[in-house]
């Protein structure tokens, strides 16, 4: 199979499964609370309705919140079709460049923001206000992870440090370790899960993300809600791709790219388990004990930078 | 085990080492600490274990299990009873919020590993790239008695460098002769013990176990009398 | 063809021009459209000669102007013409600005005759090829600049900010001047071109570095030393502050690189030079955007801003230092040019997002944005083109601030293991403080946009704006597209900045910036780093195109109807959040940093828990101002009352004083 087919259908895949992930996140939960819960399908039955509702929407809505769900979904689609996930080297490569795809999750963000203040209303100016500032404290912890990885690869391209990874022999580095935890820190704070928002809850004052997308209704909610699913399935598929890359294929032959699918799958599915095991076990940190956690996510991913310089390099 | 792979294990030990010491810097409960603390300790017994495997040094194994039973087990019960008993407040009080100890505690860090650098440049053993680590360890201890209210957690702090030292000896001299490791353990044994009792007398005089509160009466205790 | 020297000369012979252009013409619609007339030509010119010295080289020029024995260099090198292209950049569109945005100003005179001039200072500066005539020039723009800051001085407030803008000018003014005098002691000339081969000892460059970084560091708005910019910038008419903040920063910079990169050379760069202008640039990159977040009145919030760009400007040029220092120049080049992509940059979208200011200001009478919202239903153009400055400033892709910034995060991320500890955590932590100040950016725009243009009205100024003129719009368009064009093809435009490194630090990035073609920008080399902007706007817009036709059944449409807001009609202008409570988040968690005072005073009726109404006012005070310059203010006065004293005593004092400077002189001197 040529690799750029092999690109396409990785991006379709994500987008695709992308709501089973959400769904077996949920469902995990729901078993471990010995609830029955509802099926791993249930999230795309919701988006199918949803895209049969009618849109109703504010008088004094401008354009921002009508073109924002379209600008939040493509931006985070284009996010994750550009990083490998079963092929390590696709054509379009040489734009998978990690701060550049951090840099559209933030475009997606700028305008989700930006349509929550749109609306007028209370909640819409708090979900903003709360997700721009947790979002800037989560920055400097998620390029310190980017940096520690970087080191060894000395590049930011995903397939540079992938293939960097599969190239050099197996060893324990304290480093990737701790970038690694500290990049599950953020991928936690990014996705708005448990400890730091919660996506199931219906009450205002406790939301961050629901609080922006409160007025939205139809087609237009489909699209933020599969943006988010997206969102969580490209984190897992980021962390799984840096480092646990083995198993991902080099050339785009039809074996290797199977083997590659269902190794893939495989460290999602852990991957989402440990997701619902930490999001039953915690509770949902009180607002302003975020930036704790967030800047603990920093320092842990300082450590990272200073134990490669003190036990990996120079010895 | 490959001479790489134990050189590995090692890293990644003194790597979790440094993790512990900034864990206790972070915690907001009493028993959180305590726990961390034990974590140290078990982290020590396996440090010197592994060691001790690559090494062949039969002494460390010794060290490597009284550590486990001192450290690990016996000191951490102590300090928990005697907040058990004493009713210690379950909050640890730090002297400034805890982002800035961190961004200080990292400052510090950075510090030790400025130092050692050049020590570690003309040192053979297999551990030596851990000494910047332990130092950095002793240091973060300090700076734990020093950001505390409690008197429990600066003792904590104490024994924190004490854990530090210890894997310093570890790492620099491949551990220290057996006489000496068991004449130290013993000491801080009985240091533990004489700071429960202790606890106990200030308790009763002060009724209460904060260390301001003890400064102002010896401002204030002349003008009661 | 004019060579580039004799189109930068003609540019500032039309500024000149344009100056002496009021004592001819004296109507006030006629002297608006003289000036906007000739300084929109002298902005084209300046394009064109920066254009034709980057590409085509420079010359020099000798002028029997000035003192008898100093006549006047100027020298137009690549340097030089990088920065006129960037004030031809903004100048342009701010001329044509001014057409409409100077209409109704009864009183033009003052400022017919100061722009220009400001301007003339501006080009002067660039093209100075010795100490002499760089002072001359420099001092004529601080001073007019002085004139245009205190153009509606009927205003206190104005006047004292004129009076912080003047005075700290005057000191950066004399600490340039210091550095100058170390130069000329090591090279027996006040030429450039002898300050260039002179030698100089490490203590005496050292010297002469501080000097410099202060000096220009005053100008350009690194904190501490930043007390004017937030007065001045907010009093002056919007298009001088367009002006100002894009391109008289500017110049400071390019006075430090003249000076520290130029004159001293990158072979007398020391460790600490590149470490302190990096911390220097990571500090005022924070604290100018916390220092921003708080702001509520809009232009004082862009000044604010102005100090956070400054900031990511520094951390390149320090980055470039310090790799210059230690023999990496292929880097130090990458961090030049990204220090020089952000300068153009921050031109482009501060003079933007000003000139929007300007057309809030013109059409609601008003700068708070607490009086503001739902612009973007009255003002939709003035609106799309701040939000592309909103989205640049933010360093969002596919705009150009994203390009400046991910340049600098390679040169952090590719920059080898330097020596010692200190050194090799400080370049990635000020890469993480710039992460930090770039997402803050973009929460504060965020702010900015939604307060002013979202939702609904705060005040009947607002809810009766109307859109500015097409001289305004045209002024605004024109750099919006230029944010776009540089977002999208930096391939094209960092060959066109390469014959500053190569001149700097002999070295070229050209070839492998487009060594993949046009599509991907490869500083180094593509398995080092990549970025294509053209591919991820296509796939963007190819996939939203396909999402929008595959979600929009045949023959719905959008049903408009009552905000649902959780059941409750009864929404009020009022229960918005503005721009207070917008940063309220932020101002808790950096409380410390922040120290804010709150007053909050409640009126009850009957009841303490029933309110009718409760006012809460919160001021967060500079903290450079009040624990730097009003201790500085408060010695100098005691000081200055001591000795006041001494004025007061009589005859006898004075001789006294006399007799002792005679015993003095003859002890020394013989």
């Amino acid at each position: 199979m040529s690799s750029a087919f092999v690109q396409m259908l990785q991006a379709v895949l994500l987008l695709l499964l992308a709501p089973l992930a959400t769904g077996f996140v949920a469902t995990c939960k729901a078993r471990l609370q010995n609830r029955r819960g509802a099926d791993v399908m249930q999230p795309w039955r919701n988006l199918r309705k949803l895209f049969g509702k009618e849109v109703v929407m504010a008088a004094h809505a401008s354009w921002i919140f009508r073109t924002a769900p379209y600008v939040v979904f493509t931006a985070t689609v284009m996010a994750a079709s550009v990083g490998p996930a079963l092929l390590v080297d696709t054509p379009l490569s040489l734009t998978a460049d990690v701060i550049a795809l951090v840099a559209l999750l933030a475009l997606a963000r700028f305008f989700l923001a930006l349509a929550g203040m749109d609306i007028g209303t209370a909640f819409g100016g708090m979900g903003a206000s709360r997700e721009m500032t947790f979002a800037a404290l989560a920055e400097p912890a998620m390029l310190m992870s980017i940096f520690v990885l970087s080191l060894g690869a000395h590049s930011t391209n995903l397939t540079t440090m992938i293939n960097h990874t599969l190239n050099s022999p197996f060893a324990l580095h304290p480093s990737l370790a701790f970038a690694m935890v500290a990049m599950l820190m953020i991928a936690v704070a990014e996705n708005g899960r448990i400890p730091i928002d919660n996506p199931g809850t219906h009450l205002e004052l406790t939301m961050i993300h629901e609080a922006m997308i409160l007025e939205y209704s139809g087609r237009h909610l489909a699209l933020m809600e599969w943006a988010a699913m997206v969102k969580l399935m490209l984190f897992a598929t980021l962390i799984a791709d840096l480092f646990m890359p083995w198993g991902m294929t080099t050339d785009a032959s039809l074996v290797g790219v199977a083997v590659a699918f269902a190794l893939w799958i495989a460290k999602l599915a852990g991957l989402l388990l440990a997701l619902a095991v930490i999001e039953t076990s915690l509770a949902k940190l009180r607002l302003f004990e975020v930036p704790e956690y967030l800047s603990g996510a920093f320092v842990i991913a300082f450590l990272g930078l200073l134990s490669y310089y003190m036990l990996e390099v120079g010895a | 085990m490959s001479a790489a792979l134990i050189q590995q294990l090692v890293d990644g030990l003194a790597a979790l080492m440094l993790l512990t010491s900034f864990a206790l810097l972070a915690q907001h409960r009493m028993l959180s600490v305590l726990n961390w603390f034990a974590a140290q300790g078990v982290l020590l017994a396996v440090t010197a274990a592994v060691v001790a495997y690559g090494t062949d040094n039969n002494e460390l194994y010794i060290s490597a299990v009284m550590t486990f039973l001192l450290k690990g087990l016996l000191l951490p019960w102590l300090l928990w009873r005697v907040i058990r008993e004493l009713h210690v407040h379950r909050e640890v009080e730090p002297l400034m919020n805890t982002t800035l100890t961190m961004l200080v505690a990292l400052g510090v860090t950075l510090f030790a590993f400025h130092i050692i650098q050049p020590i570690e440049k003309i040192s053979q053993l297999m551990t030596r790239d851990s000494m910047a680590i332990a130092t950095a360890c002793v240091l973060l201890g300090m700076l734990m008695m020093i950001t505390r209210r409690k008197a429990i957690t600066q003792v904590v702090g104490f024994l924190a460098v004490e854990n530090s030292l210890f894997f310093a000896a570890i790492g620099s001299t491949n551990g220290m002769p057996l006489v000496v490791e068991i004449g130290i353990a013993f000491d801080v044994l009985i240091a533990a013990l004489i700071f429960g009792l202790f606890f106990f007398q200030i308790r009763d005089t002060f009724d209460s176990l904060e260390v301001d509160a003890m400064n102002a009466h010896l401002i204030h205790g002349d003008d009661e009398e | 063809m004019m060579s580039a020297l004799n189109l930068a000369l003609s540019a500032c012979g039309l500024a000149l021009a344009a100056a002496l252009a009021p004592s001819l013409v004296h109507r006030p619609d006629m002297q608006r459209t003289t000036l906007s007339l000739l300084l929109a030509l002298t902005g084209l010119l300046a394009i064109l000669a920066g254009m034709a010295g980057l590409l085509y080289g420079g010359g020099d020029i000798v002028l029997p102007l000035g003192l008898p024995w100093l006549p006047m260099h100027l020298r137009l090198d690549a340097l030089a013409s990088f920065f006129y292209l960037v004030i031809g950049a903004l100048l342009l569109p701010v001329a044509i600005y001014s057409q409409g945005y100077l209409r109704g100003e009864s009183h033009l005179t003052p400022l017919a005759i100061f722009l220009p001039l400001f301007v003339l200072g501006m080009l002067g500066i660039l093209a100075s090829d010795d100490a002499f005539t760089f002072m001359l020039f420099w001092e004529l723009m601080s001073i007019s600049s002085f004139f245009l800051v205190t153009f509606k001085h009927q205003h206190a407030e104005n006047r004292k900010a004129g009076f912080i803008y003047i005075l700290m000018a005057h000191m950066a003014g004399l600490l340039i001047l210091g550095s100058f005098a170390v130069l000329y002691a090591a090279s027996g000339s006040f030429e450039f071109s002898a300050m260039r081969q002179a030698e100089i000892s490490p203590f005496w460059a050292s010297v002469a570095f501080l000097l410099a970084g202060f000096g220009f560091g005053t100008k350009a708005g690194v904190v501490p030393l930043h007390g004017w910019l937030p007065e001045a910038h907010p009093v002056a008419p919007s298009n001088v502050s367009a002006l100002m903040s894009g391109i008289m920063l500017k110049v400071a910079i390019f006075g430090f690189i003249r000076v520290v990169w130029d004159l001293m050379g990158p072979g007398d760069f020391q460790w600490w030079w590149g470490t302190l202008v990096l911390a220097a640039g990571s500090g005022s990159a924070v604290s100018g955007v916390l220092l921003a977040l708080q702001q509520h009145d809009l232009k004082r919030l862009l000044a604010y801003h102005s100090i956070e760009n400054i900031g990511i400007i520094l951390i390149g040029l320090g980055l470039g230092m310090l790799l210059a220092h230690f023999g990496h120049p292929m880097l130090a080049a990458l961090g030049l040019i990204a220090a020089l992509y952000h300068t153009i940059n921050h031109a482009l979208f501060k003079g933007l997002l000003f000139m929007g200011a300007g057309a809030i200001l013109h059409s609601t009478g008003s700068r708070d944005m607490e009086s503001m919202g739902g612009l973007i239903h009255r003002m939709p153009w003035t609106a799309v083109f701040f939000l592309v400055a909103c989205l640049s400033i933010s360093a969002l892709p596919p705009f150009n601030g994203f390009v400046s910034e991910w340049l600098t995060f390679q040169t952090a991320l590719l920059a080898p293991q330097l020596g010692g500890a200190l050194l090799t955590a400080i370049v990635p932590f000020s890469a993480a403080m710039l992460a930090l100040a770039g997402a803050l950016a973009a929460a504060c725009f965020v702010k900015v946009f939604g307060v002013v243009f979202l939702g609904h009205a705060r005040s009947e100024a607002a809810a009766h704006a109307h859109e500015v003129d097409n001289w305004m719009k045209l002024g605004m368009a024109i750099p919006a597209v230029l944010c776009l064009a540089l977002g999208l093809l930096p391939v094209l435009f960092i060959p066109l900045m390469d014959a500053v490194p190569q001149s700097l630090l002999q070295v070229s990035l050209a070839g492998s910036v487009h060594a993949h073609g046009w599509l991907w920008l490869t500083p180094v080399t593509a398995a080092h780093s990549s970025y294509s902007a053209p591919i991820a706007l296509a796939g963007m817009l190819v996939l939203g195109g396909l999402a929008f036709w595959l979600t929009h059944p045949k023959g719905t449409s959008i049903r408009r109807n009552v905000l649902w807001s959780c059941g409750n009609p009864h929404i009020h202008a009022r229960m918005q959040y503005n721009a207070t409570s917008f940063s309220q988040p932020l101002r808790r968690i950096f409380a410390p940093i922040y120290r804010p005072e709150v007053h909050a005073h409640s009126e009850h009726s009957r009841h303490k828990v029933l309110a009718n109404q409760v006012l809460y006012v919160v001021h967060v005070a500079d903290l450079g101002v009040k624990y730097i310059y009003q201790p500085i203010g408060r010695f100098t006065l005691f000081t200055a009352k001591l000795l006041q004293h001494e004025h007061q005593r009589g005859i006898h004092a004075y001789l006294a004083y006399t007799f002792i400077t005679i015993l003095f002189l003859l002890a020394v001197y013989i």
